[in-house]
């Protein structure tokens, strides 16, 4: 056997060799978090309102209604979402890589019993409990005004999780290629901010010419969150509520395995 | 416990891309043992430390630490482990107390045993005062200390320390030595990595020198220094004339900018002769030391 193919055999397998230990991972952060928990927890609490306010009620004004539907209760599954993924991408892009690369969290866990994807999937665990954390604050806030409907968006919990436990592992492939904490901004602004924007967030997809429509259901996350989360909070299922729900599976169970091996290549030197 | 070597390594080899940073060494460090890895930076020390923890997988060879295969076993062996890195990676968003609890549960140990044996280890490292203090708040010497106390905190085996007391001031360096040195009392084994040569002389009972990748020497300070520089060392100005009264005299000296050396078993005799026949300026009479080995395999151009 050459070096090489010893060096594949112990660390460039391809399905990630998780222990519960990862649980641990999970746990330093969760610990971090509450000790912090007067910085954490406002955000999620004035955004939805902020935005609320200002698209929802004030820009809501000239749209009036969309498919039949008030535009804030068109927008605050969209809000939802966007929460999702923001909440899992950035705590798995920027401050996974702090953990990474500042503060050397990792090495110090991995000089542990913890293997590289105990770390990665405890990160990613984390992120979409991030997720869960910010859409069930953001979710309580909507309720307050009265523009999501009951008890079916208590689903948007659940589902916040499985949803931010993609974008987690979509951004932790970022994070593992990326030569430094700048050149995170383009994902940021290249795929977060265009998604955001056009994946049925603050208008309908239905408005946008046919192929743009295909390849957003076809391809951008966001777009899957959006459906499910709207199917949620108006009650009223989407004919595409069921594909969206598999894709997210398929698309998190394959940037999970990418994450970690992803990241194995760029730790074990 | 069964009769094997700590660490037990066979022509362990490290290659990254065309770079051999490790070549092919061979070690082996009894329980017990403080032994010490020495080298010019590059020399390949922390690979070696890294292929020990289990972190860095090896190119070629055989490495078992406490008897066990480092590629088919590390979970095991790093349960067994205390490691001391070289940066510091302490949690900068716990307390001193925190990061020693938190890393315990890293390591499965219960909450109520974590938290006597976290009492324990910070009256050890004399932090007790400091235990609820935020770690941006500590000077560099309790960081080291806390990091000490945090590789205690699994009773390991192995303790693994990548320059214990770099960045640190004389008084730091003083507390980190003693208390390794009670550790090595209490028969831990302990495998360091130092650039500082007084450091190693004093706690190593053996060593190696390592120099691109490969071990030159090894042994105990005091033979290390006997087989390779003699006993004694004169220095005198480098001037002609001192050179040539050398030459005459058969000395083994050797000149470096503008200093003599000569390494000899009769240095009052030496320093005499060159006082009454040389005129030499100043000369100066010394032990040997380990640095004067150091130098004299690895040379003193600059490494970096």
């Amino acid at each position: 056997m050459t070096d090489r193919e010893d060096h594949d055999q112990e660390y460039g397998y391809i399905l990630p060799r998780v222990s519960r230990s990862a649980l641990k991972v999970w746990r330093r952060n969760w610990d971090v978090f509450f000790k912090t928990y007067q910085v954490n927890f406002l955000p999620p609490f004035i955004e939805p309102v902020l935005y609320l306010l200002a698209i929802g009620f004030g820009l809501g004004m000239f749209v009036g209604e969309i498919d039949g539907i008030p535009y804030v209760e068109f927008i605050a599954p969209a809000l939802l979402s966007i929460s999702m993924m923001n909440s899992a991408f950035f705590e798995c892009t920027y401050s996974s890589y702090v953990r990474m690369y500042y503060q050397k969290t990792f090495d110090a866990m991995i000089a542990t019993p913890l293997s590289i994807d105990d770390v990665i999937t405890g990160e990613l665990l984390w992120g979409a409990t991030r997720s869960l954390i910010y859409s069930s604050v953001m979710l309580l806030v909507l309720i307050g005004f009265g523009v999501v409907s009951l008890p079916s968006s208590l689903l948007i919990i659940p589902f916040s999780f499985i949803a931010g436990l993609m974008f987690a592992c979509i951004a932790m492939c970022f994070t593992a290629i990326t030569p430094g904490i700048d050149a995170l901004n383009y994902p940021s602004f290249l795929f977060i901010t265009p998604m955001f924007l056009f994946s049925g967030t603050f208008f309908p997809l239905s408005i946008l010419p046919e192929p743009v429509q295909l390849l957003t259901i076809a391809f951008l996350p966001l777009t899957q969150l959006v459906i499910v989360a709207r199917s949620l909070t108006l009650t009223d299922l989407s004919p595409l509520f069921t594909y969206s729900l598999v894709w997210i599976g398929v698309v998190t169970a394959i940037f999970f395995v990418l994450s970690t091996w992803l990241m194995r290549r760029r730790l074990i030197v | 416990m069964a009769d094997y070597p700590v660490i037990e390594a066979e022509r362990l080899t490290k290659r990254f891309g065309t770079l051999t940073a490790v070549d092919g060494i061979s070690f082996s460090v009894s329980r017990g043992d403080v032994f010490g890895f020495l080298g010019p930076n590059g020399a390949g020390k922390t690979t070696t430390m890294k292929m020990i923890q289990c972190i860095s997988p090896r190119t070629a060879g055989a490495l078992t630490v406490l008897g066990m295969d480092t590629s088919t076993h590390p979970r095991e062996i790093k349960a067994e482990l205390g490691v001391l890195p070289q940066e510091t990676n302490l949690d900068p968003e716990f307390t001193c107390r925190e990061n020693l609890l938190a890393y315990a549960r890293y390591f499965d140990i219960p909450v109520s045993e974590a938290r006597k044996r976290a009492d324990e280890l910070l009256s050890f490292v004399q932090l007790q005062e400091k235990q609820d203090v935020p770690i941006d708040k500590l000077s560099g010497g309790m960081k080291r200390r806390l990091l000490l106390a945090r590789a205690l905190i699994n009773d390991p085996k192995l303790l693994i320390l990548d320059e214990p007391t770099i960045g640190l001031d004389p008084q730091g360096r003083h507390l980190i030595w003693e208390k390794l040195k009670a550790l090595q009392a209490a028969g831990n084994t302990i495998v360091l990595t130092t650039h500082y040569l007084e450091e190693a002389e004093r706690l190593c009972n053996r060593l190696v020198i390592m120099d691109r990748g490969k071990i030159l020497v090894e042994g105990s300070p005091a033979d290390l220094i006997s087989r390779y520089v003699g006993n004694d060392i004169v220095e005198a100005e480098h001037t002609p004339e001192v050179v040539s009264c050398l030459e005459e005299m058969g000395a083994r000296f050797e000149i470096y900018g503008d200093m003599v050396q000569v390494l000899t078993d009769q240095p009052r005799e030496v320093a005499k002769r060159l006082f009454e026949t040389c005129n030499p300026g100043h000369v100066f009479a010394r032990r040997a030391s380990l640095e004067d080995v150091f130098l004299k395999l690895t040379g003193r151009v600059l490494r970096d």
